[in-house]
């Protein structure tokens, strides 16, 4: 067991240091950087760039977990912090913000960040926190051959894909032409988020927590959401991004809001049934209720650096961050991710994502309460959904949901 | 034993127990009664790639450092978590109450508030599960033992398994086997000669599949202490019972039941207590849309965005004070046995 440890660890300083001489971060001085990300294929391939940055008196250290919003404020809490960098997307960077566990980046931009272009700076009241590396979106996969068997032309909007799903589930081709990640919880929370961003409304009165959805265009959202499930496999409420992409490679379903990062493996033909990756077309999200931008909400992932780390690890940190992020892994792995970073030329797999973006959908909203709301609607839709509540009943009961947590949370 | 050396000898557990598990849930009890601090919002500019700048709402953090250095625990809001919607809803009762269609309106409006819908299933779950799962373990416990000798290690390994599975796995393994493409959900599709049946959608066939993977579960609890229990039972009572002509159901029912009584509450202790606890096979099933449990809330409150310490303390202390109520039956009956022997 002992000889099994030493030689596990022995050979991961080999591989670090092997690492550390291929590449030239030019990090000068000691250090250690500590990251803390989510867990899927860009950002382990973040880490593992940034790790090609550990010489001998700088250590690179990465946690990549599902858990990491759970992690994230305590883990930031503590002084000195347990990670140095927490990768974030728009709504984990906020209990970051509302607890002020990060530093402004100003300074390290100025004097590291050459690579970096001006829109992958997020600023807050005008002082850069956050390095976005990424986008991502939920948008349309749909399946060519069958929406041509059918003889119904591509959907742009909701409206037209209920149309295409009962042209196809009347012409026999599929049961259930259509899927949704709708199970209870945030999946589908975020559902609500992306339809109700298309119709263009405000989540919140402005400028302050009082909870603005329970008008009409929150009963068409909901209303469209039910309308869907019609034509959906009868377990959908159990369906969360994965399990849709599994019914889809399999060629149960023909038309679905899908996640931008999962569009490689759906290219990519593994465990896909015979026809189904040669007719996916990814396109823009569609639209909701005769509205012009696409209903869904775009998501940025980038990083930060930690409050309570001294300035020389925060220094290292960002520098090996920005290699990690650098033109050249970029340009190695277009195929990963839809990238920020200058020079990404954008593969077959980030069609749907940049069509999505350039049709002018808005940004999951950052607001201190938003995550409140997110909760609220996470549990509080679910018996809409399963067809056992009217739509004026679960607004009423999310907006009661939200102000109870609202008020606990000092918000309201 | 004196008091003395009795004292010393109980200290260590004494000191861990304290600091184990008193002082927690003192922590939890206070916690309960706090809230946030009311947020200082300040709007700024907020730049992102998508969007360009937009003025959003920001919590001012600076002034909310200050008053959390002066009030680390939050706001006190005394029982006001309790009290309000998340919880026992008082507010929201006494209007059904007090208006409502009928009989059936008011169950239904209630139902829908969330404490009571994971009361009701919490409940459910326990006074279903526990009898039969007794029940069940009891049978097995009185089939094993009539098993030669020869085959009994495997046959009581195997009654043993849903003990040994990690419940988690355990629901999902269940859960998988009911999809309409499991085995179990395709042989009932099949039988019942309709495509769209499924057991995870409708809210009966999903309490169902719940409390029969809770009875699963839990009997193999009941057959071990059960099957303990058989080998201590007289041979000479139940020899002489046979003399007299009794048959087996009639050993069972007059020399082995009364034999077990004791242990069965002790059975039905920790079982209601555990069941109580429902949980993992609420994730596992991906029930939460047709059944959610106290433990479930206190997950949801704690997980997610941003988490609410307080409303999950106050659902904490009520599942307490539930476990408390449902065993106090159970322990004053205790209470009395012990009282009468010691006179």
């Amino acid at each position: 067991m002992k000889l099994m440890l030493k030689t596990t660890v022995s050979l991961g300083v080999l591989c670090l240091t092997a690492g550390a001489a291929f590449a030239d971060c030019g990090i000068e001085g000691a250090g250690s950087v500590r990251i803390l990300s989510n867990d899927f294929e860009a950002l382990r391939l973040i880490n593992t760039t940034a790790g090609e940055c550990a010489t001998d008196g700088l250590t690179v250290t990465a946690n990549a977990t599902a858990e990491h919003k759970n992690l994230q404020v305590p883990a930031l809490s503590i002084n000195p912090a347990e990670y140095t960098v927490a990768v974030v997307a728009n709504n984990s960077i906020v209990p970051l913000l509302n607890d002020d566990l990060i530093r402004p980046l100003d300074d390290l931009v100025a004097k590291y960040g050459q690579d970096l272009q001006p829109n992958q700076l997020i600023k807050i009241d005008g002082k850069v926190m956050a390095i976005a590396f990424m986008g991502n979106a939920q948008h349309l996969f749909y399946r060519k051959d069958i929406l041509d068997a059918a003889g119904v032309a591509a959907p742009t909007s909701y409206e037209d894909m209920l149309a295409a799903a009962k042209a196809i589930k009347d012409a026999g081709l599929m049961d259930y032409p259509l899927a949704a990640s709708v199970k209870p919880g945030w999946d589908l929370a975020a559902e609500f988020v992306n339809s109700y961003l298309g119709t263009g409304a405000e989540f919140f009165a402005p400028g302050s927590a009082e909870l603005a959805i329970d008008n009409e265009n929150g009963l068409k959202v909901l209303e469209i959401m039910r309308a869907m499930t019609e034509y959906m496999d009868p377990d959908y409420l159990t369906f969360d991004a994965n399990g849709i992409l599994a019914e889809y490679e399999a060629g149960n379903t023909a038309m679905m809001n899908e996640w931008g990062s999962l569009a490689g493996n759906a290219l990519d033909g593994e465990g896909a049934a015979e026809g189904v990756v040669e007719n996916t077309v990814l396109a823009a999200a569609p639209t909701i209720g005769g509205g012009s931008i696409p209903a869904v909400a775009l998501w940025w992932d980038g990083f930060t650096i930690a409050k309570n780390v001294s300035d020389e690890d925060a220094a290292a940190s960002f520098q090996a961050m920005v290699h990690g992020i650098s033109p050249e892994m970029v340009a190695a792995n277009p195929a990963v991710a839809t990238w920020l970073v200058a020079g990404y030329e954008p593969g077959p797999a980030a069609v749907g994502v940049i069509a999505t973006a350039t049709g002018g959908a808005r940004a999951y909203p950052m607001q201190p309460y938003m995550g409140l709301l997110h909760t609220a609607l996470s549990s509080e839709l679910a018996e809409y959904m399963a067809g056992t509540e009217d739509a004026a009943q679960a607004l009423a009961d999310v907006k009661a949901a939200y102000d109870t947590a609202a008020k606990e949370g000092g918000y309201l | 034993m004196p008091h003395k050396t009795f004292f010393a000898f109980i200290l260590p557990s004494l000191i861990a127990m304290v600091l184990f598990i008193a002082l927690p849930i003192v922590s939890v009890v206070v916690q309960s009664f706090h809230v946030e601090h009311q947020r200082v919002l300040v709007e700024v500019e907020n730049c992102q790639p998508f969007g360009g700048c937009t003025t959003e709402v920001r919590v001012d953090t600076a002034a909310m450092a200050k008053i959390r250095a002066e009030q680390p625990m939050g706001m006190f809001n005394g029982l006001g978590t309790y009290f309000n919607r998340g919880h026992l809803a008082v507010a929201e009762v006494g209007a059904i109450l007090s208006n409502n269609a009928g009989f059936g309106d008011a169950v239904s409006r209630i139902y829908n508030l969330p404490f009571y819908k994971a009361l009701s299933f919490t409940l459910v779950f326990c006074f279903v599960v526990t009898p039969l799962a007794m029940v069940l373990g009891f049978t097995i416990a009185l089939a094993v033992n009539a098993v030669p000798r020869a085959i009994k290690g495997p046959v009581i390994f195997f009654s043993l398994l849903p003990m040994i599975i990690t419940p988690l796995i355990g629901s999902l393994i269940l859960y998988w086997m009911i999809q309409s493409n499991g085995i179990i959900g395709a042989t009932l599709q099949n039988i019942f000669d309709d495509p769209t049946l499924s057991l995870r959608q409708s809210p009966a066939l999903t309490w169902g599949s719940l409390l029969f993977y809770g009875v699963w579960t839990n009997a193999p609890f009941s057959f071990v202490v059960f099957y303990a229990g058989l080998q201590t039972v007289p041979g000479d009572t139940l020899e002489s019972a046979m003399i007299d002509g009794a048959s087996r159901w009639e050993r069972i029912r007059y020399v082995i039941i009364p034999h077990l009584a004791p242990l069965a509450t002790f059975v039905a202790l920790v079982q209601l207590m555990d069941n109580f606890r429902v949980f993992e096979p609420i994730v596992g099933f991906s029930a939460e849309s047709n059944a959610t449990s106290l433990s479930w809330l206190i997950f949801n409150d704690l997980s997610g965005d941003s988490q609410l310490f307080g409303s999950a303390g106050a659902t904490s202390v009520i599942t307490i004070i539930g476990v408390v109520i449902l065993l106090s039956p159970v322990l004053v009956r205790t209470w009395r046995e012990f009282n009468h022997k010691v006179v």
